[in-house]
């Protein structure tokens, strides 16, 4: 081929492929342009609103379906709630985030600032101390500066509740939980856990074990990492080939590799925390239920109160206050048995009236 | 083309610039623009970088998406809607790492203090300080014609060495910060140290051995929080105990305001800079180093050993390093170490080191750059994808290491000397 054929191949080429992506783009572009005024695009977020509240999420980002989700979740039927609310997020990668975080969302002239995630409270007190007039949430975390809302759950109570479901399912007589670090707010689910297992064996003579974690010594089995999908699965094999054939991730989104776990192997179930599992996750075939938190309905209610400038002391989410509880079966509606459902039930009534108590170190003091 | 040639010739004595004389100075500064030049081609990797970047920007906004959905029906949606994306993403980076604008406003009606209009500033000093000491740990090795890809295992057992010095001894600041930092550069360059006696003394790829290094420095850290000499007596995660108040680098500007975060290991990191840059070009080591990174067998010959040099240098570039994470240790505002606070400096200082061609004084602007990009994406969210500074720090170290790709887009000329990369020779 000359040098000029080539070429003139070459623009030919050229041209043909320019024409394609011009027809691709026009086909693309022909559609119908909106009204002016459609500006509700931006998912219940008020952008004219006069209340600006913030949230700074932990590591693992809004959409680790776990804590950092339901807060944001929070927040967003805040501003659903009230129209004057606008909302707006920032994610921290690892604790050195936190303090620009916090300052950048003191810059952007936040209302009201929400720190998600025990871990925070600290910056959470030096930021809120910085500035007096701001008020600021911390979840998960007590804190006893003057403008620090503490928002804390006492997931042992719903985390008992799951554990004796865990006991009276388990085909194996082995269950196992493991944490994503050891840090209050996760112990405190094992603990929970724990005891309730321990309560149906007594109270069943049945002869159910715990693997991965020693109330007694309060250690047990940690990732240290809660976004560790591959190293969660690993952890729940482990504890798959000793016999477990219910796992109970305490580890936000590494959580997902215990599921996923669960669904490869035979027979192997799972129980979900913070939220739904049956509907933030997409493994509720293996999901007998959760031990739920609601983050959610706290969060927005502290933003809600804020609005009102009406935000101080502290919150503990109960079973009495709806705080914590146990999620629907869903899908194990019927492999639970009614006698079990009872149960639980009684159980939570027992909590409520304080027949029944769950006792764990990491659970927040009372107000 | 002989008859061309003579014509040429011919018409010479009529042309008004006789071709001995100097061209203008527009007129080499034009063609210094349009040829792949080392300097031009990191200018245009950066434009580049931020094109992609605007690009992506408009791909991943929801909006200005739809908008080109009805591209015909109304153009202005799309193309303004782009413009202003790309104008005010690129601007949040910039207030969040330079100045902001909204606290500017609040300082001229006396709500804000001088400190809060300083705070991106620092926010991009802090995030540039371990950048440097891993930039020049990965520069200085490339120099001797190695690839240390093992400054974050070496910056890891730095911060372990700064930590352990930093809490078990109880002498004043003026003694323990000096101590403090000692023990984090010794303890770096003796991890450094490793793959370069291993290359020496059997030949061992140190890119390579510096990779497994750094599973086992990771691992090791895990390890080494959990222990009961180093694991923090008050809270259960893994995290160390915090160093003493006075093994904490003092904050700069803290007298100005308490959350200027900006600390003493940004002075320390320049002043190493020059000193690598000394060590470089004035002194026999940095002699050693450079001829050997340029031809190993010809030094050898001159009666230079390689395998020292290869040792020597590893452990240098271990100990800026092992700097990286006694900054980190010995910085403000922790309450102790754990295993995110290395995040992924040692890793960026390849990228860092590429980007300043392994110069000390590019590596300062290059950690600059990059530490402003950190600080203006965490304070533009959620605005703009955090993302976003990750993503262009990539796309510029893309073009910068493929020279050729920069000169085919753009379609610059080759200069003189041919096409500069930066590589190790020591494949």
């Amino acid at each position: 081929m000359s040098k000029e054929t080539k070429l003139a191949v070459k623009q030919y080429r050229l041209a043909v492929a320019g024409v394609a992506a011009t027809g691709v783009f026009a086909l693309s572009a022909c559609g119908a342009a909106p009204d002016e005024d459609d500006s509700d695009s931006d998912g219940g977020n008020n952008a004219d609103a006069s209340f600006l509240a913030c949230m700074i999420t932990d590591s693992g980002g809004v959409d680790d379906k776990s804590f950092n989700e339901s807060s944001w979740q929070g927040m967003l039927d805040a501003a659903e709630e009230n129209s004057d609310i606008e909302v707006e997020y920032k994610e921290s990668s690892a604790d050195t985030d936190y303090d620009p975080n916090l300052r950048s969302a003191v810059d952007d002239g936040c209302d009201f600032i929400v720190g998600v995630g025990g871990l925070m409270t600290e910056n959470v007190n030096t930021v809120a101390g910085e500035n007096p007039d701001i008020p600021f949430a911390t979840v998960d975390g007590f804190s006893e500066v003057e403008n620090v809302y503490s928002i804390q759950f006492d997931t042992a109570q719903s985390a008992f509740l799951a554990g004796y479901v865990a006991a009276a399912q388990t085909e194996s007589g082995t269950v196992a939980t493991w944490g994503g670090m050891k840090i209050p707010p996760v112990t405190i689910f094992m603990d929970g856990f724990a005891e309730g297992i321990a309560y149906h064996n007594e109270a069943k003579g049945t002869d159910v074990e715990l693997l991965g974690w020693d109330e007694e010594a309060q250690d047990g089995t940690f990732l240290n990492d809660f976004e560790d999908t591959a190293g969660g699965k690993s952890t729940s094999e482990t504890f798959i080939s000793q016999g477990a054939d219910i796992i109970f991730p305490v580890a936000g989104p590494a959580g997902i590799g215990a599921l996923t776990a669960a669904s490869e192997a035979d027979g192997v179930n799972a129980i979900w925390v913070d939220t739904d599992g049956y509907e933030s996750t997409e493994f509720g075939d293996v999901l007998i239920t959760s031990a739920e938190k609601g983050l959610a309905a706290a969060v927005t209610d502290s933003v809600l109160a804020a609005y009102d400038g009406d935000v101080t002391g502290s919150y503990v989410g109960t079973l009495a206050n709806d705080g914590v509880g146990i999620a629907p079966y869903h899908d194990f509606e019927d492999a639970v048995s009614d006698e079990t459902k009872t149960e639980v039930e009684d159980l939570k009534q027992a909590i409520i009236d304080g027949e029944v108590t769950v006792e764990s170190p990491a659970s927040p003091a009372a107000e | 083309m002989t008859t061309e040639n003579t014509t040429a010739t011919a018409e010479q004595p009529e042309s008004p610039e006789p071709p001995e004389s100097k061209p203008s100075f527009a007129r080499l500064f034009g063609r210094y623009l349009i040829e792949a030049n080392s300097v031009m081609v990191t200018v245009y990797s950066l434009l580049l970088a931020f094109a992609i970047g605007a690009v992506l920007l408009i791909v991943s906004d929801e909006q200005v998406r739809s908008s080109y959905g009805y591209f015909f029906a109304r153009p202005s949606d799309a193309l303004g809607g782009s413009w202003n994306l790309i104008y005010s993403s690129y601007m949040d980076l910039f207030q969040g790492a330079i100045l902001n604008f909204n606290t500017l406003e609040r300082f001229q009606a006396g709500n804000a203090d001088f400190g809060d209009l300083l705070r991106p500033l620092s926010e991009t000093l802090t995030n540039a300080t371990p950048l440097i000491f891993t930039g020049l740990a990965v520069g200085l090795a490339f120099r001797a014609g190695l690839f240390n890809i093992g400054a974050q295992g070496q910056m890891i057992f730095g911060m372990l060495g700064a930590l352990v010095i930093g809490f078990s001894l109880n002498v004043p600041a003026i003694v323990h910060i000096p101590l403090a930092i000692l023990a984090g550069a010794v303890a770096g360059g003796l991890f450094g140290a490793v793959p370069g006696v291993l290359k020496a003394t059997t030949g061992a790829h140190e890119v390579i051995s510096s990779i497994m290094l750094n599973n086992i420095a990771a691992l090791f850290l895990v390890w080494a929080l959990s222990t009961k000499f180093i694991h923090s007596e008050t809270r259960s995660e893994l995290v160390s105990k915090p160093v003493r108040d006075s093994a904490e680098l003092p904050a700069l500007l803290g007298w100005l305001n308490p959350s200027l975060r900006v600390n003493l290991a940004i002075v320390v990191g320049v002043a190493v800079a020059v000193g690598v840059w000394w060590l470089l070009t004035k002194s026999t080591f940095g002699y050693r180093i450079r001829a050997v990174g340029f031809n190993g067998p010809a030094s050898a010959t001159a009666g230079m050993s390689v395998g020292r040099t290869y040792a020597t240098t590893m452990g240098a570039a271990g100990a800026l390093a092992g700097l990286a994470g006694a900054a980190l240790a010995l910085g403000t505002g922790s309450g102790g170490v754990n295993t995110a606070t290395v995040l992924e400096y040692g890793f960026d200082g390849i990228t860092v080191a590429l980007l300043g061609r392994a110069n000390p004084a590019g590596i300062v602007v290059s950690a600059l750059l990059f530490g402003a990009l950190k600080a203006g994406a965490l304070s533009a969210q959620p605005d703009v994808p955090v993302d976003i500074s990750t993503l262009l720090q990539a796309t510029i170290v893309l073009f910068i290491a493929a020279p050729a790709l920069v000169k085919a887009i753009l379609r610059l000329r080759t200069p003189r000397g041919g096409l500069v990369t930066l590589e190790a020779k020591g494949w």
